[in-house]
């Protein structure tokens, strides 16, 4: 990269010019913390978010006139996300060490008793438990039975042929309807007098079929519902993948005669890897968050319940907002260990090869 | 090798070498496989325009037509859009006159905030992917890694802080504190999608932009952003459909002015206390679907063309 001019070199400390952010962020913590302390909370909220806007400003000057267009790009969306969702995370993580209710204007700091509570009460950590492990086998199945149904799909339009574009928005549209309604309709499919799955049963062996009786059969459901609205996600990331191979290093492939199975695996896995790595990755972290279609189709009767689902009747219908607090960050510690395994791996196959 | 043409090739079946077009045959098999998919869907499509009184019937109509002949008459309904009109406009109380139900309103919020905050997580979320990509910073995995936890917690967790937040700020209730709630909830997606296909581009192009003067932001504008559109609209298409389906948020957020059409068609079947109204749910279900469809559909093209761009190898 080669650049005209030489960038200005940082402004002292003490100088009042608009690039000056340091002095900037100063001045607007004083201004902020004084605003707080004194004023209503709803004039002190304008005039700290009038200093963060101050700070924010300063600090693009200095990016500006430094040339530091990392941090200039990706301003705007950390700024965002901290205002929409970093800020709450860190909210809500400091409300774990409190005994704290929604519905009530007591607070007070219990340390890390809601933690010890939640791991290690009998009644609590009983539940907790029952869901974790609930939730760890519906990662696995949905999660599973995504990536192989999302694979076999996407095989099978890799190819060009007539009315594909037609053929391929059927395929997609599972992934396009409301959970609501898709979840409220599974009941209805399922469901032991109405539903077709129960009829045709019915038709079959003639004996009455009830699916979601049993925990296998609400499970079954379940990853079913799930399964079938989320594999077109899959699908098209993979799709994505095998259709940008290029074609002459098959063509070179046949000629040596190499089989299929490694053609898959020298050729075409390479192409795929990356975007399977990101489906997988957000199939996993929201196949974690399952809770819709569990409250719609059993309301998390016959041991269906999961770590989601619980938590919103801990956080939203019990009010315990504390208690909801520490488990979603037990939660988030496990996805992110997760997760960077996931990547760790990916990491390391990369490089390997 | 020596070309013997099967009859299973000459009806159109090719052998499965990955190269070229495969015919009608193939065609056909994937219609099949496409079909079975798409039943669940084409199910609640046929409940939306069955009358009312055989929609739960036994055994379940499946056709509203006989398909001359080829289905029983116990299986057919003769369909009626009765169902559509009675979305916008229906009788509320038992032999009531009919009333507006505002859903006009809620298409028209759902619309509204969706393609701005999706729009607007593209352009925020393009911006920082470029940046991550082309100028790293120090700890840039970390951050990035940071973005991704946004993802991760359960929306019930933020919702609590992001409520009293809205409350302080006067945001509840209104459209810009929706919009930009779920331009965040989009931006993860959107960095890590945009991020892998700006890594993918070649670099000779733009560093040869740069050595004949061009500066930073022609760079990005006219040689980056052109090779990237078609992952641009796989970003927005898939950005669109968690937006437009998008529930937990909109029911605890919206006010009533900002009610989406998610929260209002749960409100809508399971009020009145009568169960769930299966064609009406049906019906909002299809009228809903259609502008998610639309748009997917006319970027179909993009959708695949573009992700193959970012995946071509430096």
């Amino acid at each position: 990269m080669t650049s005209t001019t030489v960038p200005a070199a940082p402004p002292a400390f003490t100088a009042f010019s608009p690039d000056n952010w340091r002095l900037a962020l100063i001045a607007g913590i004083v201004i902020s913390a004084v605003a707080i302390a004194a004023l209503p909370s709803g004039v002190a909220f304008w005039i700290t978010g009038i200093m963060m806007a101050l700070v924010a400003i300063a600090a693009t000057m200095n990016a500006v006139r430094r040339r530091y267009y990392g941090g200039l790009l990706v301003a705007p969306a950390i700024a965002v996300l901290f205002v929409m969702n970093i800020f709450p995370l860190l909210w809500s993580l400091g409300l774990s060490f409190f005994a704290y209710q929604s519905n009530q204007q007591t607070i007070r700091f219990v340390g890390l008793n809601n933690y010890i509570k939640v791991l290690t009460n009998d009644l609590a950590a009983k539940d907790n438990w029952a869901a974790l492990t609930n939730t760890a086998m519906f990662v696995v199945f949905t999660v599973a039975a995504q990536m192989v149904i999302g694979f076999l799909l996407a095989l099978l339009f890799s190819k060009q042929f007539p009315l594909r574009k037609y053929l391929l928005i059927l395929v997609l549209t599972p992934m396009m309807l409301s959970v609501v309604a898709a979840g409220v309709f599974f009941t209805y499919y399922y469901d032991p007098t109405f539903g077709i799955l129960s009829y045709i049963m019915r038709e079959m062996t003639g004996e009455q079929f009830i699916l979601m009786d049993n925990k296998a059969g609400a499970v079954a459901g379940i990853v079913f519902a799930d399964a079938w609205m989320w594999s077109p996600f899959v699908m098209l990331l993979v799709l994505a993948g095998l259709v940008s191979v290029p074609k002459y290093l098959y063509e070179a492939a046949a000629i040596d005669r190499v089989s299929g199975w490694r053609q898959f695996r020298t050729i075409t896995f390479p192409y795929i890897r990356g975007l399977l790595m990101l489906a997988l990755l957000f199939r996993t972290i929201e196949a974690f968050k399952i809770a819709d279609l569990v409250i719609l189709l059993t309301k998390g009767g016959n041991d269906t319940m999961t770590i989601s689902y619980h938590l919103i009747r801990i956080a939203n219908e019990q009010n315990k907002t504390s208690e909801g607090a520490a488990i979603s960050y037990l939660m988030l510690f496990m996805v992110i260990v997760l997760t960077n395994l996931y990547l760790y791996l990916a990491n390391r196959r990369t490089q390997g090869n | 090798m020596v070309d013997k043409v099967s009859i299973w090739e000459a009806l159109g079946f090719r052998k499965a070498s990955g190269v070229g077009e495969a015919g009608w045959g193939y065609t056909l098999i994937v219609a099949i496989v496409s079909f079975i998919y798409f039943i669940p869907v084409l199910m609640i499509i046929f409940m939306a325009i069955k009358p009312q009184d055989v929609a739960l019937s036994v055994p379940p109509t499946l056709s509203p037509t006989s398909l001359f002949g080829l289905i029983p008459d116990a299986y057919v309904f003769s369909p009626t859009l009765e169902n559509f009109t009675s979305v916008f406009s229906r009788s509320m109380t038992a032999g009531g006159a009919p009333e507006d139900t505002g859903f006009d309103r809620y298409f028209f919020n759902s619309i509204v905030i969706a393609t701005v905050s999706v729009m607007l997580a593209l352009v925020i979320g393009t911006l920082a992917a470029f940046g991550f990509s082309r100028y790293p910073l120090k700890g840039n995995d970390t951050y990035l890694f940071i973005i991704l936890t946004t993802r991760m917690l359960p929306a019930i967790v933020v919702i609590i802080p992001v409520i009293l937040m809205f409350r302080v700020a006067g945001l509840s209730g209104s459209y810009i504190g929706i919009i930009l709630l779920y331009t965040a909830f989009n931006l993860a997606f959107t960095i890590w999608m945009m991020k892998s296909f700006f890594d993918e581009l070649s670099l000779d192009v733009e560093d040869a932009a740069r050595i004949d003067g061009s500066s930073e932001i022609k760079v990005f504008f006219k040689i980056c952003l052109p090779q990237v559109v078609a992952g641009l609209a796989a970003t927005f298409v898939f950005g669109l459909i968690l937006t437009w389906n998008e529930f937990l948020f909109a029911l605890l957020l919206s006010g009533t002015d900002t009610r989406t059409v998610p929260v209002a068609m749960n409100q809508a079947v399971s009020s009145g206390g009568r169960g769930t109204d299966w064609t009406l749910l049906a019906a909002i279900e299809t009228l809903f679907l259609i502008p998610v469809f639309l748009v997917t559909f006319f970027l179909q093209n993009h959708l695949l063309r573009g992700v193959t761009f970012g995946t071509v190898k430096r």
